[in-house]
């Protein structure tokens, strides 16, 4: 360590006696005159021919303004003590030898910072309320149902067509709520979950969706109406109902049929009540109530003339089929928030977030000075970015999903750090800002992409099993992590790239120093090894 | 100083973590939510205040174990776990707190599962940690080599062991979120190890003739060292921030995350490293400089 800090010391003496009066030397390995020699191109090119350097020495002493704002920006103490004391004692030496500002850099700079401020002001209001809205079931209350669907008797398998009539059934049921967005989904190994935002009585819930609908066929009763007549036949008498044009009329119907003991009870029925009418009732509603033509003792029966479209005779047969669902359900989990707690949970968690992201913005911008401030700026542009997806595909904000983000931000953070500890290794090892930057942000990024690569596989295993489970809480997680690592990835590869580039390029700021060199480094406090001699 | 010199210390200090937590993982196993047991779970707040004998005794009126759990958050709000209720012992024991206890309905949290999803969670946890470590491997050997990988997943394994460990030493609930804190902390683990092997890569490949591997191993930590402290850091400011102002229901999630954090960002500098010094040491392809 000790030696170390020697050959640094030595670097130090070679660039008092370089610097003032041979700026021009490229390929040395003392740090700062390198770089001031290079950055005094008009253009920020390291390679930039001789005439060039002394065309830009006279215009920027032609612009004493602008090399006023870059010192005011830079800071007086220059990178070794030797210019550090000549930038705050004798101005005019240095003022000749500092490079001007490149003007068309810094405006770009300036608009993207303009933007930037003025998105956070305009939308940070409608962000939140639009985010508002796509409020999870654990966040703003509701309830949570999944069934299991078996086999009514063994001869009888579940067949997706029965899981998508138990699917329109509990739609049709669940309408009767009042629920304004409920979400009935079939799930893996013949489930279903059924969401319903908002409703505060899972009791009620349970109620409605779990009993099987009552399907039942009344006769005429004394009065000639057959809503409260006797029952001749219930769902367990139909097989299956299914909708059809009749090939001579060319009109829809609902073709039925029944099985054994259905066909018995329905032969009986019919024979009795030629002529009259048979109601076939949902739950106690009147789906349809078709004249009797004749007796029907096949088991076969056709419900004709009362549809317009084949897509009428449809519905009625989804109905009739969920009434006669050839699968049981059983409520396998059950969960329902009450709405105080998502709020307070909500607000508790959001204001934690708030305080931990601004502690984060506030250790960035302390350790790493300029480079923080370019954090700090991708770190609202990955803010932005998240919640413009979040709106635009509707993503679903949940707890875990808040605590992936705060993981993805930790992780675009990373990114951040893992370009600027580079650079300053580079910068360490005496190449010029430019270079540093350049070299710096190729050795990262390779880094960046192993790890975010990694992270990526993590996560969708967990989105796979996720769904495997039923389990939203994981597939929001899993969700949130992928879309913020590929975000964080996105970022880091061209907002902060280009913030870093045009900040370098402007030479607004040209002392290392300001690029988290100074003093109270951290490692290197811990003895880091400088990365010397490496290209 | 030589980390790599130190591993003995290093491995010794990991033990001296992990052990006590396996036995206590095998001595009084984990807090598992009903996530993982099935059972149903009431957050319940009181208009009054309560304790939790009270509670106990309008459970038992109920005929439900007396073995149920009631976690107590402040005087008037309760987490009850107790077996499976179908939706009349819900109903029935809803009613019970709300007139004898004055407990305020609709409640804040009520949660059913059933026993068959339970099992088959646990299964698929287990499953969905095998695959990840798999692929990982896979893609680690892909882009780096096998003993790289190697060392990877054995610094993941005890990041998970010791957070599982503590998780159990402390009490913390598991339920299928810690699915997610774990394979989370897998993620996290992999991602800080790779930034070091990294680096061992790219040295490696500058390497002088006749220096030690132990010597370039210990260069390359110490070139991270700035990154990963400051990345631990932004992570701990950001999960510290939660646990002690963010909501209580995701707060043991976060714990879990805390621990596993650290621990793998100690791993990746203390285990992981070393590992692999270790591996090419026993292959004979180094040797210890002194």
């Amino acid at each position: 360590m000790a030696g170390k800090k020697h050959r640094r010391s030595t670097n130090r003496q070679q660039q008092k006696q370089v610097t003032p009066v041979t700026p021009q030397q490229e390929t040395t390995a003392a740090g700062a005159a390198n770089q001031q020699s290079s950055s005094k191109a008009p253009r920020p090119r390291p390679e930039a021919p001789r005439g060039s350097v002394d065309r830009a020495r006279a215009a920027s002493g032609a612009m004493s303004g602008g090399n006023d704002v870059g010192r005011a920006v830079g800071g007086g103490a220059g990178f070794t003590p030797a210019n550090g004391s000549a930038g705050s004692g004798a101005p005019q030496r240095p003022q000749a030898k500092r490079p001007g500002i490149n003007w068309s850099d810094a405006g770009i700079l300036a608009v993207i910072v303009l933007i930037i401020a003025l998105a956070v002001i305009f939308f940070a209001q409608p962000i939140a309320s639009d985010l508002q809205k796509q409020l999870g079931i654990d966040l703003q209350g509701g309830v949570s149902l999944t069934y299991q669907a078996s086999q009514l008797t063994p001869s009888t398998p579940v067949t997706a067509e029965a899981m998508n009539s138990l699917k329109n059934n509990f739609e049709k049921r669940v309408n009767g709520l009042g629920v304004t967005e409920p979400d009935i989904r079939l799930m893996a190994g013949n489930r279903i979950q059924v969401e319903l935002p908002g409703f505060k009585d899972p009791d009620q819930a349970v109620k409605t969706l779990g009993t099987i609908a009552k399907l039942e066929f009344k006769t005429e009763g004394p009065d000639g109406k057959t809503d409260d007549g006797p029952v001749v036949l219930t769902g367990a008498d139909l097989q299956v109902a299914k909708a059809q044009i009749d090939t001579s009329t060319n009109e829809p119907e609902v073709a039925l049929t029944f099985n054994a003991d259905g066909t018995k009870k329905f032969a009986q029925a019919t024979a009795a009540n030629v002529g009259k009418q048979i109601g076939i009732y949902l739950d106690n509603q009147l789906l349809t109530n078709p004249m009797v033509k004749e007796a029907i003792p096949s088991g076969n029966a056709v419900i004709s003339g009362g549809y317009k479209t084949l897509q009428d005779a449809q519905n009625d047969a989804v109905l009739l089929n969920a009434g006669a669902l050839p699968v049981q359900v059983q409520l396998l989990q059950n969960q329902s928030w009450g709405p105080t707690l998502g709020q307070a949970e909500l607000n508790r968690s959001l204001m934690a977030g708030v305080i931990g992201l601004s502690l984060v913005l506030l250790f960035m911008l302390l350790y790493y000075r300029v480079p923080g401030i370019v954090a700090d700026l991708s770190l609202i542009v990955y803010a932005l970015i998240m919640a413009g997806i979040y709106i635009l595909f509707h993503v679903t904000l949940t707890l875990p999903g808040i605590a992936a983000f705060i993981i993805s931000v930790g992780m675009a953070v990373d990114a951040n750090i893992l370009i600027y500890e580079r650079l300053k290794e580079e910068l360490r090892a005496g190449k010029t800002l430019r270079s540093s930057f350049d070299a710096g942000f190729r050795h990262a990024f390779r880094t960046i992409l192993d790890c975010n690569v990694n992270t990526l596989i993590g996560a969708c295993v967990l989105l796979y099993f996720g769904s495997k489970m039923l389990n939203q809480e994981i597939m929001g997680f899993a969700v949130t992590l992928i879309i913020g690592v590929a975000v964080s990835l996105f970022t880091a590869i061209t907002f902060t790239r280009l913030v870093l580039h045009l900040i370098v390029g402007s030479r607004l700021v040209t002392n290392p120093k300001w690029y988290g060199l100074h003093k109270w480094n951290l490692a290197s406090a811990l003895g880091r090894v400088p990365n010397t001699q490496q290209t | 100083m030589n980390l790599i010199q130190l591993r003995k210390y290093w491995y010794i200090l990991s033990l001296l973590v992990i052990v006590p937590g396996l036995i206590s993982l095998g001595v009084r196993h984990m807090n598992f939510g009903i996530d993982f047991t099935g059972g149903s779970q009431l957050q319940v707040q009181f208009s009054r205040p309560v304790t939790d004998t009270e509670i106990l005794a309008v459970l038992a009126e109920q005929k439900l174990p007396a073995d149920s759990e009631i976690q107590m958050s402040g005087s008037n709000e309760a987490l009850i776990r107790t077996q499976a209720l179908t939706t009349t012992e819900d109903t029935n024991l809803k009613n019970a707190l709300q007139q004898q206890l004055g407990a305020v309905l609709p409640v804040q949290l009520d949660d059913m599962v059933g026993p068959a999803i339970s099992a088959e969670q646990m299964r698929n946890a287990g499953l969905a940690l095998l695959i990840a470590f798999a692929l990982m491997l896979v893609y680690i050997t892909f882009r780096f080599e096998f003993w790289f990988s190697l060392a990877a997943i054995i610094a993941i394994f005890h990041d998970i062991l010791v957070t599982v460990g503590l998780a159990s030493i402390f009490w913390l609930q598991i339920n299928s979120a810690s699915v997610a804190a774990i394979l989370t902390i897998a993620a996290y683990s992999v991602h800080d190890t790779i930034v070091i092997f990294d680096r061992i890569r790219e040295n490696v490949k500058q390497r002088k003739k006749g220096e030690p591997l132990d010597d370039l191993i210990n260069h390359s930590i110490l070139q991270t060292l700035g990154r990963s402290i400051n990345t631990v850091m932004t992570v701990l400011i950001c999960l510290l921030a939660l646990i002690l102002f963010g909501g209580v229901t995701i707060r043991d999630f976060m714990i879990m995350l805390l621990i596993g954090v650290i621990s793998g960002c100690y791993s990746s500098i203390f285990n992981a490293s070393p590992l692999w010094f270790d591996f090419k040491r026993l292959r004979g392809e180094a040797t210890a400089s002194r």
